[in-house]
């Protein structure tokens, strides 16, 4: 028997094969080192960091605790797709605007995380962005420019008035 | 090596009969970090994430059937937790919002932990654990379920279906102590829930026992020290009987997360503070 094993998985839109990966494999593993998509961070691998967060059937997740192999079939969306032009998203934006990137490593985690939570919640309060920002690790912020970054954002999002946007 | 994805139950049982050594995978938020520190290497995985029939849960009159598939992030809000408060309260404590997302209540089961969060809920709550397979389906009590730390009653071939808990008339509460807010294992953790139409006391506790624990003596004290029909409020006095009371159902240990001595202290306050929650 094959010590390998290859399945379809569909990231951001697009329909990608991954030939020939080891079973055990985890979803970060196989968007980092067979996809290319770099964007997801690996910290931890035991989901306590939340750098390598990623939507999956629209539920935001650790990427390190999907088994990439059993993630074929369902709805798979990295930071990637959240600025596809190279223009930034709102969020993306706001982060830049409060300074609250330092090393940059937390970022796309708590990039998609805020994404998810403004779109689930988008007038969340001070205390619910904590809770919902608490799988998100920051060894450099201090976490006080990131908060201001969500309201910079949810306040751009009120102010746009718009449901749909990136 | 094969992953499979069976869609129903009776595919899920039959594959799990023809290959009981597979690893059953859930939200895999405990499996794969076994994996991915290299503790675990699977061959066969069966993957539980498609079958809707886990997905499910439904609420009777004097009990609520929760699938073993529905995540901690289900049941923290909605309908569930109007029904099951300690149970939601005990789930909006896993992990993170990426972990609940994903951890499901049969996972929670299925690793067995002493500090697996669900369990003293479950075990307050006369919980009944679902078991399948090709030989059809068992039903027994969360105290034959789980027979060690980390060990259950699962047979190869089984999986984890269902749990079964009573729907109580009256107020509960979940209080779990670690070391932050978020994002930690419980170094003891503790249900007490209240019943006004058998007007009853039920106590569970976690991670202060290699399985979880019931209180028989502070429940039937507490009982007893409850004014039912008129104002439900307890005094300082009967806080302190029943925090003794818990304290002395616990049976800790020694380990890298706490002293059996702390756990014993901290199960005695926050029984009180439960308590004085429930009857204010
Ligand atoms: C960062 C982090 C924080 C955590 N915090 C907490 C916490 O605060 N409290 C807490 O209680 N836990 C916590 N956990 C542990 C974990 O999230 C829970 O135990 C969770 O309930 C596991 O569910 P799962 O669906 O992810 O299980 P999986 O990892 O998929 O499976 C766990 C085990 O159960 C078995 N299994 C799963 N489903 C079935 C089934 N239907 N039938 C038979 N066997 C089955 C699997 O084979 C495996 O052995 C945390 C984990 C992480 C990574
Ligand atoms: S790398 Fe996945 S949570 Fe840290
Ligand atoms: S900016 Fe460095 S970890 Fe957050």
């Amino acid at each position: 028997m094959s010590d390998l094993v290859s399945y379809r998985l569909n990231v951001n839109g697009q329909d990608r094969t991954v030939a020939d990966g080891r079973l055990g494999e985890s979803l970060l593993y196989v968007l980092r080192e067979r996809l290319g998509l770099a964007g997801a961070k690996n910290a931890c691998e035991q989901g306590e960091c939340g750098s390598c967060s990623v939507m999956v059937d629209d539920e935001l997740v650790c990427s390190c605790l999907v088994l990439a192999a059993s993630a074929e079939g369902r709805d798979i969306r990295t930071i990637e797709s959240l600025a596809p032009e190279g223009e930034l998203s709102y969020v993306q934006q706001a982060f830049v605007d409060a300074g609250a990137v330092q090393c940059g490593f937390c970022t796309p985690g708590l990039i998609v995380s805020v994404h998810d939570l403004l779109e689930r919640q988008p007038d969340a309060t001070d205390i619910e962005v904590r809770e919902a920002l608490s799988g998100n690790l920051c060894r450099c912020t201090g976490y006080g420019r990131i908060l201001e970054a969500v309201r910079i954002a949810a306040a751009e999002r009120l102010a746009d008035g718009s449901e749909s946007r990136a | 090596m094969t992953v499979l994805s069976p869609r129903t139950l009776a595919e899920a049982c039959s594959a799990a009969a023809s290959n009981p050594n597979a690893d059953l995978l859930a939200g895999g938020t405990d499996l794969m970090v076994e994996v991915n520190s290299g503790h675990r290497r699977p061959t066969d995985v069966i993957s539980l994430g498609a079958i809707a029939e886990l997905r499910e849960w439904s609420i009777g009159e004097d009990r609520i059937t929760i699938g073993a598939g529905v995540t901690f992030a289900k049941i923290a809000s909605g309908e569930l937790a109007t029904a099951a408060p300690a149970l939601a309260m005990a789930a909006r404590t896993v992990g993170s919002p990426q972990i609940r997302n994903a951890a499901t209540l049969g996972g929670n089961l299925g690793t067995g932990s002493p500090a697996g969060d669900s369990l003293p809920v479950l075990a307050a709550l006369n919980a009944s654990v679902v078991l399948t397979s090709v030989h059809g389906q068992r039903e027994i009590p969360l105290s034959e379920f789980c027979v060690g730390p980390k060990r259950t009653d699962r047979q190869p071939g089984e999986l984890i279906t269902a749990v079964r808990i009573d729907r109580l008339n009256g107020p509960q509460e979940f209080c779990k102590l670690g070391t932050r807010q978020a994002m930690v294992i419980s170094v003891v953790s503790v249900a007490v829930v209240a019943d006004t139409s058998s007007t009853s006391v039920r106590v569970g506790l976690g991670a202060v026992g290699p399985v979880p624990l019931r209180a028989p003596e502070a429940e039937a004290f507490a009982a007893e020290a409850i004014n039912w029909s008129g104002q439900t409020s307890v005094d300082t006095e009967t806080c302190r009987r029943f925090a003794e009371l818990v304290r002395d159902a616990a049976r800790p240990i020694d380990d890298h997360r706490s002293t059996a001595e702390y756990r014993r202290h901290a199960t005695g306050v926050l029984a009180a503070r439960a308590l004085r929650r429930i009857f204010p």
